[in-house]
């Protein structure tokens, strides 16, 4: 009877934590799609500050042009050394060039981009945020009249859901060229060959993807940075904005996966892009 | 000029406010008191509308505030400056771009217009040539006074003071107790001081109000407040008061001091 309702209890317990838990993880999610809505609103209320959303736009875009460049260009040197390995015994290396160019257009060159922003420029934005927070420079924002949605977070979320896109496009083309160098100078591969086949194989349909891919991976940084810099308590302290920023970085990297599964479901399968 | 109704506040189950009203008349300094954690700060919060209260009114200048839309407070938040407790200057700004901060984003003065009052401003609180420096590189003393030149830059009617001098030098404390002083004196504006630092609150005060378990348990001139026998006010009030009110021939005093 003891062990039975011991049992019982223990279960019960568990259900009130998985209850606490549940309850945490949806007013979490709540809020961070109230500051979302919040931000598609401001959008679109003037004044317009273009001089903060140029600011933001150089410090994301132009700052991690290099790293990103970096990331493409080696990830698609990673791809043309597997693709011609794993080609080859089936006797289809020549469709190396298909391989890359279609992997990096529609999957890896977004997703290695926004991986890469997710650790630079999500992180930081959340750092900036919070640090702002427990230093009370957004109560003293809000004290000054300014919405602090509309000053700091609309041009950091604009400038992600821009830069992301053009930073993709400068990625991609890096991936191609590191396939192809890696091929042609590693492999017997003709240059010429390589270069016809991904003309070939680069289809309006896919860039949209990627692009569109692209935008979503930008918001979706820049909606979880922002979300985890605002959400510090002000009593945080040093302590707060570490896990803050880890918290951000995290799960940026999980929303970015999770989004890419479901683009690629609704695009593929509902929308029959190719 | 601001009156605080029956406001209540709590965080979880924790009262923090319960009840308190406050009367701060147009052209007096209001030294709030209280011990860490009384609600002193949440009170200056919930004036400026940056916390909701649970229940209760605030009213500026003969209107509700504490109901407002956020285009309506912001209006009304732009007769206050705050100086607050770590200054909370925007430090990726220079002096000068944090003084004009408020000018440049609700007015369309010209850049010398706004440099212009920049510098006035920074005149008003004793800061020269600093201009070109970042927050970073200032003193406390002096982000206090950068915060209360910002504070200062749109002509507020009110200013809202958040522990002043707490974490600064007794010297630094008495030079912004006296630019407290010195403002009150120049601008003619409405004061609201929150403070436990006695010294401070006695040099700086034209009224003195004591919130204690979230409400107001004492309320009048410096004078007054020392002639209030109640055991929490006299500990607080005696602890720290400057040498001319512990030496003042006062029965109360006397008794609390125990002579």
């Amino acid at each position: 009877m003891d062990q039975q309702s011991t049992i019982h209890e223990s279960s019960g317990g568990f259900y009130h934590l998985i209850k606490i838990w549940l309850h945490h993880v949806l007013s979490e999610v709540g809020r961070a799609f109230t500051l979302f809505f919040q931000t598609l609103v401001q959008i679109f209320r003037p004044p317009f500050q273009f001089d903060l959303l140029v600011k933001q736009l150089l410090l994301i875009g132009f700052n991690s042009l290099t790293v990103v460049i970096v990331s493409g260009f080696f990830t698609g040197m990673v791809l043309g050394v597997q693709g011609y390995i794993q080609l080859k015994p089936f006797a289809v290396e020549g469709s190396v060039a298909r391989f890359v160019c279609v992997s990096v257009v529609k999957e890896l060159g977004p997703m290695i981009t926004a991986f890469v922003l997710a650790g630079r420029i999500g992180a930081s934005i959340t750092a900036e945020l919070s640090t702002m927070k427990v230093t009370e420079q957004i109560d003293a924002l809000e004290v000054m009249g300014t919405n602090p949605v509309k000053y700091l977070v609309v041009p950091r979320f604009l400038a992600c859901s821009l830069m992301l896109p053009t930073l993709t496009i400068f990625s991609t083309f890096a991936g191609i060229a590191g396939g192809f160098i890696a091929v042609v100078t590693l492999f017997d591969v003709n240059g010429s060959f390589f270069l016809l086949e991904v003309q070939k194989n680069i289809f309006v349909g896919g860039v949209l993807i990627s692009l569109i891919k692209a935008t979503s991976f930008g918001m979706a940084i820049a909606a979880v940075g922002c979300y985890k810099g605002f959400s510090i308590s002000s009593a945080g302290g040093a302590e707060g904005v570490g896990i803050a920023t880890t918290g951000s970085a995290v799960i940026s990297l999980i929303a970015i996966l999770v989004l890419d599964f479901v683009l690629n479901h609704v695009l593929f399968n509902i929308l029959g892009l190719i | 000029m601001i009156s605080v109704r029956n406001i209540t506040k709590k965080f979880g189950v924790n009262y923090v406010l319960d009840g308190l009203s406050l009367e701060i008349p147009r052209g007096e300094t209001v030294v709030i008191m209280g011990q860490s954690g009384s609600g002193k700060s949440v009170l200056l919060k919930i004036i400026t509308g940056l916390l909701a209260a649970d229940s209760g009114e605030i009213w500026f200048d003969g209107t509700e505030i504490s109901r407002l839309g956020t285009k309506e407070i912001n209006s009304i938040r732009r007769k206050i400056g705050m100086l607050f407790q770590s200054a909370a200057l925007f430090d990726s700004m220079t002096v000068a771009e944090n003084v004009a901060f408020m000018l440049d984003q609700h007015t369309d003065l010209s850049k010398r217009e706004v440099s212009e009052i920049v510098d006035e401003k920074l005149s008003l609180v004793d800061l020269d040539g600093v201009q070109e420096m970042r927050p970073a590189e200032l003193s406390g003393g002096m982000r206090k006074r950068v915060g209360l030149a910002r504070a200062l830059a749109f002509n507020p009617e009110v200013i809202l003071y958040d522990e002043p001098t707490t974490g600064l030098d007794p010297v630094t404390c008495t030079e912004i107790n006296q630019l407290i002083r010195d403002l009150h004196e120049k601008l003619k504006v409405t004061s609201v001081v929150v403070t436990h630092d006695m010294h401070s609150a006695f040099s700086v005060a034209t009224r003195m109000a004591m919130i204690h378990e979230g409400k107001q348990i004492a309320y009048g001139s410096p004078e007054e407040i020392i002639n209030i026998d109640n055991p929490i006010l006299q500990q607080f009030v005696l602890f720290g008061a400057p040498d001319q009110i512990l030496n003042m021939e006062n029965p109360i005093l006397r008794e609390y001091l125990g002579r």
